[in-house]
């Protein structure tokens, strides 16, 4: 069950989960959408073309731009879900025009990694 | 998220493509946020000025979006890539200068003061107290609201871009002039803390806090520790704000000790030894270097050492005498830029970098992939330099 919608849209694709937040400044590569940081549960995997599901965004303000760039380099997620809502994250999906939601924890817990889903902002459904 | 006319209109699209794209940025901001309506801020400050983190794609936004844009209210920027009176000396390519000057052109053109600064809370005068304002740079806005008095949510660079553009942003928790009680306190139980241990408790801090955090155990930081604890506080969470208060209360209590303080540390610590000592970041105010005048007055450091300020500093400092005691003492003095990010340090030049910055160290272990070792100032100083 879809919270909340943030950036409107519908989307297609393959889940990609991370149990970690995000800081798209110095975790992702803005080119390829890969992720960099070591420490990270999704290291070396990329994120794009995928739906991406993660806590929430954390970290530098000008991590907005990444996901801007990812679009623009056609490297970014079809759709992003998350648990809780960031204005990094926020921001940066509604100028790159990436639909993003809040799911309800119930939903958050039940999405499962490598899953093919269909999201549509409009019908609030997965 | 509840809108004026005037505001829906401009959402519409009714007052041009500039309008319309900042309020699709408010408007997906307050409902990330939670807030119910937009207020009137009186001063932006915006990050994503560096053409290393915005790269092309940024670049190419800015350029297109000055053409018609104009801010609306004060506005202050971030550093950008590098100090242009001595860039030569850094063997950058002509390719990243053209880009940064063209990044540099297009903020101007919308009207911001060329400030590239990420402290502007130390070069500028502060409003009044309570005074909204919209600062992205994430140290910023945590020392806004935890130490300086203002209003800011925690910004991102495009929600402040648009507070810019509009005079206006989402009316967060963070806003509120009586906000509510921070429900998680950190127990600051690590004994000798030094402006390290700060920027690891803010690190830590961030990691579990919601929008605000209560600290205990903390009161009387100078400035060093202070910038240090929101500068790893901003890189880590979604933390916006801390309050020190060592009064008992109902939250839900943490210790920060020195396991946790551990933990941190080996997360961000990749080297026991480095080439290249780097301080500022956030960058060193005059405060700072006069502090670091005073301590380096008769000695000299063993290896490089990058240090970076705001432009603004950069008259006083020469003038009082602390620009020569640093450059005799082999500091290279680069203004505009900053730390993190900086195109300046190259993995292939520098086996390890030595810094007191939580902040510096995390970005520049996962972006300019070079191994970073931590230390505090007064080690720095001790193990780095010669009489």
């Amino acid at each position: 069950m879809v919270e909340k919608v943030i950036v409107k849209g519908k989307a297609k694709g393959k889940i990609l989960k991370s149990k970690i937040p995000i800081n798209f400044l110095g975790a992702v590569d803005k080119k390829t959408g890969i992720i960099r940081d070591n420490k990270h549960d999704l290291f070396q995997k990329s994120i794009k073309n995928t739906i991406l599901v993660f806590p929430y965004g954390v970290g530098s303000s000008v991590g907005a731009y990444t996901i801007y760039s990812l679009k623009s380099n056609n490297s970014a997620p079809y759709a992003m879900i998350c648990q809780k809502a960031d204005l990094t994250v926020a921001s940066g999906c509604a100028l790159a025009n990436i639909p993003l939601v809040i799911v309800t924890q119930k939903e958050y817990d039940s999405i499962k990694n490598g899953e093919e889903i269909f999201l549509d902002t409009e019908s609030k459904t997965l | 998220m509840e809108l004026t006319k005037d505001e829906e209109s401009a959402l519409k699209g009714e007052k041009g493509e500039v309008l319309e794209l900042a309020y699709r940025i408010l408007v997906a901001t307050g409902e990330a946020i939670n807030a119910d309506r937009l207020v009137p801020i009186q001063w932006a400050h915006l990050s994503g000025v560096n053409y290393n983190t915005i790269g092309d794609a940024g670049e190419e936004f800015l350029s297109k979006l000055s053409k018609d844009a104009k801010v609306q209210v004060k506005t202050t920027v971030n550093p950008m890539g590098f100090d242009i009176d001595t860039v030569s000396d850094y063997n950058l390519d002509d390719d990243f200068i053209k880009k940064q000057q063209s990044i540099s052109d297009s903020y101007k053109k919308m009207g911001v003061l060329p400030s590239f600064s990420c402290i502007p809370y130390e070069i500028f005068d502060l409003p009044q107290k309570n005074t909204q304002v919209s600062f992205a740079e994430s140290n910023a806005a945590i020392y806004a609201n935890s130490i300086a008095q203002l209003k800011t949510n925690k910004e991102s660079a495009f929600s402040a871009l648009a507070s810019a553009l509009t005079g206006k942003s989402p009316y967060s928790d963070l806003r509120k002039e009586e906000p509510d009680s921070p429900n998680l306190t950190i127990q600051m139980k690590v004994k000798n803390s030094n402006e390290l241990t700060y920027g690891l408790l803010g690190y830590f801090a961030g990691k579990i806090a919601g929008s605000s955090v209560r600290i205990s155990g903390a009161s009387n930081l100078d400035k060093r520790s202070c910038k240090a604890l929101c500068g790893g506080m901003g890189t880590s969470g979604q933390c916006g704000k801390f309050v020190l208060d060592d009064n008992d209360n109902q939250s839900e209590k943490v210790d920060f000790d020195n396991k946790e303080m551990q933990n941190i540390f080996d997360e961000l610590n990749t080297t026991d030894s480095g080439d290249l000592v780097v301080l500022g970041s956030p960058q060193l105010g005059l405060e700072e270097i006069s502090d670091l005048a005073l301590m380096l007055k008769g000695r000299s450091f063993k290896k490089r050492c990058m240090i970076f300020c705001p432009r603004a500093i950069q008259q006083q400092a020469s003038d009082l005498g602390y620009a020569n005691t640093l450059k005799r003492a082999g500091c290279e003095m680069l203004y505009d830029c900053c730390t993190c990010l900086t195109p300046l340090i190259d993995k292939d030049n520098v086996d390890g970098v030595i810094t007191n910055s939580i902040k510096g160290a995390y970005y520049l272990k996962n972006s300019n992939d070079v191994k970073v070792n931590l230390k505090p100032l007064s080690q720095i100083i001790d193990d780095e330099t010669k009489w």
